[in-house]
């Protein structure tokens, strides 16, 4: 299916565990750190954490935001308002009305620190010390609201919510805005704020995150036989998406396209992927035919690959299930191996390394690697980046969250 | 231990000044926190909410409307120290 209004990217922003832009992010995540770091507080002996670490954010918002800013927004609001003022920014801050602009932030989990901010004040203080800014804070399309107040966004202002694919389907959201004609520009992405001891211990006790206390860089491993499980981290990815008509009119730089949004649900399991793979396998489907792109034309695959023993290889046989002999030619990235793994920023952050991967021509490594899992169908990109050809090239990027959630973007060279 | 009315006044600048940014000696007795200060509904409860707590003085709902510069705000808190 071809479609009429192609959905450009023209500005890109972040703040992650490898650093508080997309240069400094990207420049590490192609140098193969990792941004995972020890606590350096008291969980683990107050509350008795069983995990130790954590892919915590590298710039804090209080050294970045003006402290009304830092006392009226959840973190998870926090990290989206600073990548937003840089993805606008970097598209040149476009003059566009606001009834044409429109704004797609999601979270995976929400406001969660304000939540549990104002349940501890409520306990210790009583319901009188509970500031009226509270609901505003926790409310989960918290984000997307002040990034529509931030740019005076009036087209439209969504929180798309499905746990780890949040960002990646809040990115699909404002594809189709555009495409079908509510927009003109569109500032879309996710955020996740989650590295609180409540969450992290909840998340341990379903049993999916690394226990690999001894090594907190080489936690996350995905793909590797000695993988144990994902290493929380947190921060948001935004990106400035427009028509490539308005794009062109105004003369915008111009990284990429998001061609093809794929959506399906496993309707299996609340946090277990269908082991055939066949949700994972039709928004795959989905996406590549919305795009147009054979798979031939696939180059890059980012995987959503967060180090887990199960979910790491349903989905490297997903992908190979959709090209076949066409997954020989792609280079496979795991970038949580080094980011950690954003939940509901994951997948917009991924959509930014997947669009520059294209624009610079070359993948990002994965690390940790050691040993690659046997049963792993696909080449992995290990350790260094690596080349990808010149022309018009593709790639799939994929995200899955708990419940059952399958979103894959195609993203094509500019 | 009750505060004096330059206690009040210099706490009440401070917790206007986190809330709104503006520098807490521009938070004078004679400024309107609608008219001079920007301060909205939402900001104004917040900044009652905070005051309470820090004089710990109640500060009743219907009160609030009759606050309208800073100096009421602090002889009202003055007058309602214990």
């Amino acid at each position: 299916m071809s479609h009429t209004t192609d959905v450009v990217v023209t500005g890109l922003g972040a703040t992650t565990p490898l650093g508080g832009d997309v240069r400094s992010t990207w420049d590490a995540a192609l140098a193969g750190e990792s941004g995972a770091r020890r606590f350096e507080n008291d969980w683990v002996e107050r509350y008795g954490l069983p995990i130790e670490f954590a892919a915590t954010i590298k710039v804090k918002p209080e050294d970045v935001l003006p402290r009304p800013e830092l006392k009226r927004l959840d973190p998870s609001a926090q990290y989206a308002l600073i990548a937003t003022r840089e993805a606008w920014a970097d598209a040149g801050s476009p003059e566009v009305p606001g009834e044409r602009l429109g704004a797609v932030i999601s979270s995976g989990i929400g406001g969660i620190w304000t939540t549990l901010d104002g349940w501890d004040t409520l306990r210790e203080k009583g319901a009188r010390r509970l500031l009226p800014m509270t609901v505003p804070m926790l409310m989960p399309n918290s984000p997307a609201a002040n990034v529509s107040l931030e740019l005076g966004a009036r087209a439209g202002a969504h929180a798309l919510v499905s746990a780890c694919a949040s960002g990646a389907e809040a990115i699909g959201y404002a594809v189709d805005m555009i495409r079908t004609g509510r927009a003109d520009v569109v500032v879309a992405g996710g955020t996740e704020a989650t590295i609180h001891p409540m969450p992290i211990a909840a998340f341990a006790a379903s049993r999916t995150l690394s226990l690999r206390n001894d090594d907190p860089q080489g936690a996350s491993r995905p793909y590797d036989v000695d993988r144990d499980g994902f290493v929380i981290g947190e921060g948001a990815g935004v990106v400035v998406l427009e028509s490539a008509e308005h794009a062109a009119a105004r003369g915008a730089r111009v990284y990429g396209r998001i061609s093809g949004v794929g959506l399906s649900a496993d309707g299996y399991h609340i946090t277990s992927p269908e082991p055939s793979g066949d949700g994972q396998i039709r928004a795959m489907r989905a996406a590549l035919e919305d795009s147009g792109v054979a798979a031939r034309d696939v180059v890059h695959v980012n995987a959503h690959a967060t180090s887990t023993v199960v979910g790491d290889l349903i989905e490297a046989r997903s992908v190979r299930g959709v090209l076949g002999d066409d997954a020989d030619h792609v280079a496979l990235s795991a970038t949580k191996s080094m980011t950690g793994h954003l939940l509901g920023g994951a997948g917009a952050l991924e959509t930014i390394f997947t669009v520059l991967a294209l624009h610079e021509r070359q993948a990002p490594p994965t690390i940790n690697v050691e040993t690659p899992d046997p049963e792993l169908v696909l080449d992995l990109v290990r350790d260094k980046p690596r080349a990808l050809p010149e022309g018009q090239i593709a790639a799939v990027n994929n995200s899955f969250g708990f419940g059952g959630h399958n979103v894959a973007l195609v993203v094509t060279s500019a | 231990m009750a505060y004096t009315e330059q206690e009040i006044l210099a706490g009440l600048a401070e917790i206007v000044s986190e809330e709104t940014g503006l520098p807490a000696d521009a938070v004078l007795p004679e400024k309107s926190f609608t008219d001079d200060l920007d301060i909205d509904s939402l900001s104004m409860m917040t900044i009652v909410t905070i005051a309470e707590e820090k004089f710990g003085v109640t500060i009743p709902d219907d009160e609030v409307k009759n606050l309208a510069t800073v100096g009421d705000a602090v002889s009202f808190i003055n007058g309602a120290q214990s």
